[in-house]
């Protein structure tokens, strides 16, 4: 097979090379937390093929520190994250109404300006 | 860079058949109209998650296979800068075959196994991918138009309703405005340089006007594109629109600098569409299916590679850790 790419010819490549593809057992994978700056915190990003986690983070660097700033990559075995079952989300549903633990909750400055009033009228 | 997914008459008919519980489906559409992304553990009709795995599948392939024709003149860039940029180019095409292969893990498929159906032809990638880059001016062309037509398609797919997809495709986006940037950089160049510099950047227009045309896929008309696939955001602009919307944004950018494509019936009408004559669909129907000047050569890389580096991931297998589905 000639090519016009000179990387291809030097692996002189049979025409028509098929033969039986086999499927590999697979590598695991690892999920990966990136790191933009010192003192920032490790933002999930993606996942990446490995064996180790030695070798998880040479392929996290490649995939994930290509553009911008790094400071640090963390992986974490898939196997080994703990997550609630999405369809559990609903335990969530009223937090948003629970706003005495909103600080917009608390106004007082019309009670304040009543109360003044009141002093005023007094005197 | 990717190629728009070229769905069969088979696969629009498999479509229509929906044999889901009707509660949960309607559920789901609900969701979709509403906005909100699906992940990867929510319920999902039988047929969408096919149908996205797929397209992702096919898209990481293009992704992989997408690096051959242009890694072609690595060794032979003009420049050290050049060669710089294309390396880097060729490393990112890769890192988003590895995104999107992880993106269509979650729905059930192993990476390993997507490779297997590409090598023993299950699976397609971009037809674009089959024509070869003969000369540096083809380089050229590639980073800026198929890198374009890439994105035209890439940004409105961002937008779908399956969360990884939809995150693997935005950091892509971001990325590959790089590819389109040196593309441009380098079309420029040629067509500002020596008269041999312009010829050869014109003959490589001339060679990828018609694979760019096919890239979004067959006319509208003729197009089994689905409703269904539109309602649940798999597919969020028909092939047609994809087309006019990358002629309006490339065309003027090759005519500006006194270039030409070769048909002579290109051009925007009154209502804002572009026409152009018929860019032979039946050379692209050859070509998908296997008759395509770089096909076997491309697959044959792709082998190569698959089976010279066997040794090494069974060298690094550990039999007693088990594989699990990547989360997001």
């Amino acid at each position: 097979m000639s090519s016009l790419d000179p990387r291809v010819n030097r692996l002189h490549l049979k025409e028509g090379a098929t033969g039986p593809v086999h499927t590999n057992s697979h590598l695991i994978t690892w999920e990966v937390f990136h790191q933009e700056k010192r003192g920032r915190q490790h933002v999930h990003v993606g996942v990446v093929h490995a064996s180790s986690p030695e070798m998880a983070l040479i392929v996290a660097k490649e995939a994930f520190g290509r553009r911008g700033k790094t400071a640090n990559l963390w992986v974490v075995k898939t196997e080994d994250v703990y997550t609630f079952q999405t369809e559990d989300e609903d335990m969530f549903e009223t937090t948003p109404e629970k706003t005495f633990r909103d600080p917009a909750d608390y106004k007082v400055r019309d009670r304040i300006e009543k109360f003044q009033k009141q002093q005023l009228q007094k005197v | 860079m990717y190629g728009n997914t070229h769905i069969t008459e088979e696969e629009a008919k498999r479509l229509n058949v929906l044999d889901e519980d009707t509660e949960k489906l309607a559920a789901f559409e609900d969701r979709i109209a509403r906005g909100e992304k699906i992940e990867p553990n929510d319920w999902m009709p039988k047929e969408y998650r096919r149908q996205l795995l797929r397209m992702i599948e096919q898209h990481a392939h293009s992704e992989i296979v997408g690096a051959l024709p242009e890694g072609t003149w690595i060794t032979r860039a003009p420049n050290f800068r050049r060669k710089l940029a294309l390396i880097a180019k060729v490393q990112d095409e890769i890192g988003h075959g590895q995104l999107l292969y992880s993106a269509a893990e979650t729905l059930g498929k192993t990476r390993e196994q997507m490779l297997d159906d590409l090598l023993n032809g299950k699976s397609k990638y971009s037809n674009v991918f089959n024509y070869p880059a003969l000369t540096w001016a083809d380089v050229a062309v590639i980073g800026f138009l198929v890198d374009g037509a890439a994105i035209v398609n890439q940004v409105i797919n961002s937008k779908g309703s399956y969360g990884p997809y939809c995150r693997a495709l935005e950091r892509i986006c971001y990325e590959e405005s790089f590819h389109l940037k040196q593309g441009h950089d380098n079309v420029v160049y040629l067509a500002t340089g020596s008269p041999v510099q312009r010829t050869m950047l014109q003959d490589a227009i001339n060679r990828w006007y018609r694979p760019l045309l096919h890239f979004f896929g067959p006319p509208d008309s003729n197009s089994q594109h689905s409703e269904k696939l539109m309602k649940w955001k798999v597919k969020l602009a028909s092939n047609d629109d994809m087309r006019n919307q990358f002629l309006d944004q490339y065309v003027p950018k090759i005519w500006e600098l006194g270039l030409t494509f070769p048909d002579p019936n290109l051009k925007k009408n009154d209502a804002g569409i572009w026409e152009f004559s018929d860019p032979d669909w039946d050379e692209f129907k050859r070509v998908i299916s296997g008759d395509g000047p770089c096909n076997a050569e491309r697959l044959a890389v792709r082998k190569h590679a698959e089976e010279a580096g066997r040794w090494v991931r069974n060298a690094l297998m550990n039999k007693n850790e088990k594989y699990v589905t990547p989360l997001a």
